[in-house]
């Protein structure tokens, strides 16, 4: 079986990002990018599940500026087999990253689509969603266990209050969530020879699609700056605080 | 206008976040319907028709929509979509699971967690895990939208709607739902809870959680725990505030043993009184706390509990 793997460049998760004085937007100019975690982790899967035996093949797609193609580097480190970079300089919103990967969905015939729940810059968790509609495939996301037998696919799912365990007719579409795996880290000796395994390179005229956004990005701001209170110097302090004080406990 | 709220509910009874969907519906203004799709239904709509400023409440009352799987639910809500401006619905796991299936079968975009309304086409909504507000517009002449509900105040009952009947049936040969293992639990659900007292990487290991137990107990908390908690493997995934867990704003949050990473403020900055107990009198938490105690929490709360 094959399995597809998208992921997405965004801004490392250990940096403080910083709104531009002009409020258009996050300031991204020399900030270090990485991989989005969630397709850290979603990448982690698509390896084990041909580690098991499960997958032949991995295909890692990205849609995005040139210098995505660095992460997509990363995945073949991390396991994936080729790369497909969909490359467009435009900001690129979930419904437009849906269709480019629907397109390549029909192309590669995949059993598995694997993605990340949501990118931590956006913050929009859609687009696996969104493709599975496109597609019209069954979606399994915030997967936290994912079992394929036979043509079927189990996903437990991390929902509010617990799990929730489904089952998809492959193909299908699965997002990650945090405690599906631990991703690995590349070796030296697989980031070398990741730089010789095959990166298609296609436009979004070339699939026949555009990924455009239709919402417009009026306004960037900091959020409202939460004022630090008092110290207390004990527990008796802290409870009559909170009775007399602030009112929050009787 | 007229606006299409997706009602959440568990277990026959409606979900609190619902009234917050409704009060962001309210904030766009026009009719407001109320869709309760799910399988023996009948007493979430009839709650539903009690909220405040809804003209009717739509019920699609079958096996087909058995645990809102996104498939069928989906298809559902896109099929009524085209009498509406706006499709709205809770920023929760159901809710983000179905809308953006909704909003791709109709092609237009979906807007996320949105956290305030600008003006019927216009909102703000966290990005970055909270670090920065975005006020986006949409273009599409339908607006498909989750809403954060501690953005959004609970609309209020004393209504009364007329309740209908939805006939469409999606056919669904593509998912089956397995099984559920929900936490049992005798206190109030994390992002409902008025009070939340949460553990961090500081409580040592998941035993030591039940040093919160009892501090819940007398004060009706949800007790709730930060990433750095949850990736130990102190406790599930479930109890994890923050961006990548739930988004809570109690009157009272309590932070035990927690640094205060963004990622945990992102979930917890609303609230209305935040109390940081921690050893590390430089710890992050302290910044946000409207009251600190530089303390060994395991000295600190066995008192705490014995002093409610």
């Amino acid at each position: 079986m094959k399995v597809l793997v998208a992921v997405k460049r965004v801004i490392d998760y250990n940096v403080k990002i910083r709104v531009k004085p002009d409020h258009s937007d996050v300031d991204l100019t020399n900030v270090k990018m990485a991989m989005n975690p969630f397709c850290e982790i979603a990448v982690e899967e698509a390896v084990r599940l041909k580690e098991k035996g499960v997958a032949t093949e991995i295909v890692a797609v990205t849609i995005g500026p040139k210098a995505a193609q660095e992460q997509l580097r990363t995945a073949l480190a991390l396991g994936a087999d080729r790369a497909i970079h969909v490359e467009t300089d435009e900001r690129v919103e979930s419904l437009g990253a849906a269709k480019a990967l629907a397109k390549l969905v029909e192309e590669e015939q995949p059993g598995l689509v694997i993605l990340g729940k949501q990118a931590i810059d956006s913050d929009n968790n859609q687009t696996g969603q969104m493709l599975a509609a496109l597609t019209g495939l069954p979606q399994g996301t915030f997967a936290s266990a994912v079992n394929v037998e036979g043509d079927k696919v189990q996903v437990t799912r991390e929902v509010d209050g617990g799990l929730q365990t489904v089952e998809l007719t492959l193909p299908a579409i699965v997002t990650t969530d945090l405690r599906l795996n631990e991703p690995r880290y590349a070796k030296l000796p697989d980031i070398m020879k990741a730089k010789k395994k095959p990166l298609d390179v296609k436009s979004p005229a070339d699939l026949g699609i555009s990924v455009g956004s239709r919402v417009k990005l009026l306004k960037v701001e900091p959020p409202a700056e939460r004022q630090g209170g008092v110290k207390v110097g004990s527990v008796d302090e802290l409870v009559d605080k909170l009775k007399n004080e602030a009112k929050v406990i009787s | 206008m007229s606006i299409l709220v997706l009602a959440e509910h568990h277990d026959g009874a409606l979900a609190g976040a619902t009234a917050h969907v409704v009060a962001a519906a309210q904030a766009i203004g026009g009719d407001i319907d109320v869709l309760v799709a799910g399988e023996g239904v009948g007493a979430v709509a009839e709650a539903a028709a009690k909220f405040d400023g809804v003209s009717k409440v739509r019920v699609a009352d079958s096996a087909a929509y058995a645990h809102l799987l996104a498939e069928p639910t989906a298809a559902l809500v896109a099929e009524l979509a085209g009498d509406y401006s706006h499709v709205l619905a809770a920023a929760s796991t159901t809710g983000k699971n179905v809308l953006p299936r909704v909003a791709a079968l109709k092609d237009v975009a979906q807007i996320s967690e949105i956290i305030a309304v600008e003006s019927p086409d216009t909102f703000k909504r966290p990005i970055y895990a909270g670090n920065a507000i975005a006020t986006v517009q949409s273009e599409d002449a339908l607006k498909v939208i989750t809403v954060r509900s501690t953005g959004f105040d609970a609309v209020a009952e004393g209504g009364s709607a007329a309740i209908e009947a939805v006939d469409f049936v999606a056919d669904n040969a593509q998912s089956t739902f397995v099984k559920e293992e929900l936490a049992q639990s005798d206190r109030p659900e994390l992002g409902a809870a008025k009070v939340v007292i949460s553990g961090g990487r500081g409580m040592g290991n998941g035993e030591n959680f039940k040093l919160l137990d009892g501090i819940a107990d007398k004060l009706g908390a949800a007790i709730g725990a930060s990433r750095a908690a949850v990736d130990a493997g102190f406790v599930p995934n479930d109890m994890q505030v923050g961006q990548t867990g739930k988004i809570v704003a109690p009157e009272l949050y309590i932070a035990v043993g927690i640094s205060g990473a963004i990622q945990h403020l992102a979930g917890m900055k609303d609230s209305k009184v935040i109390v940081a107990i921690n050893k590390d009198e430089e710890a992050p938490i302290f910044q946000v706390a409207d009251y600190g105690l530089v303390a060994d929490l395991f000295e600190a709360l066995p008192e705490l509990e014995s002093k409610l």
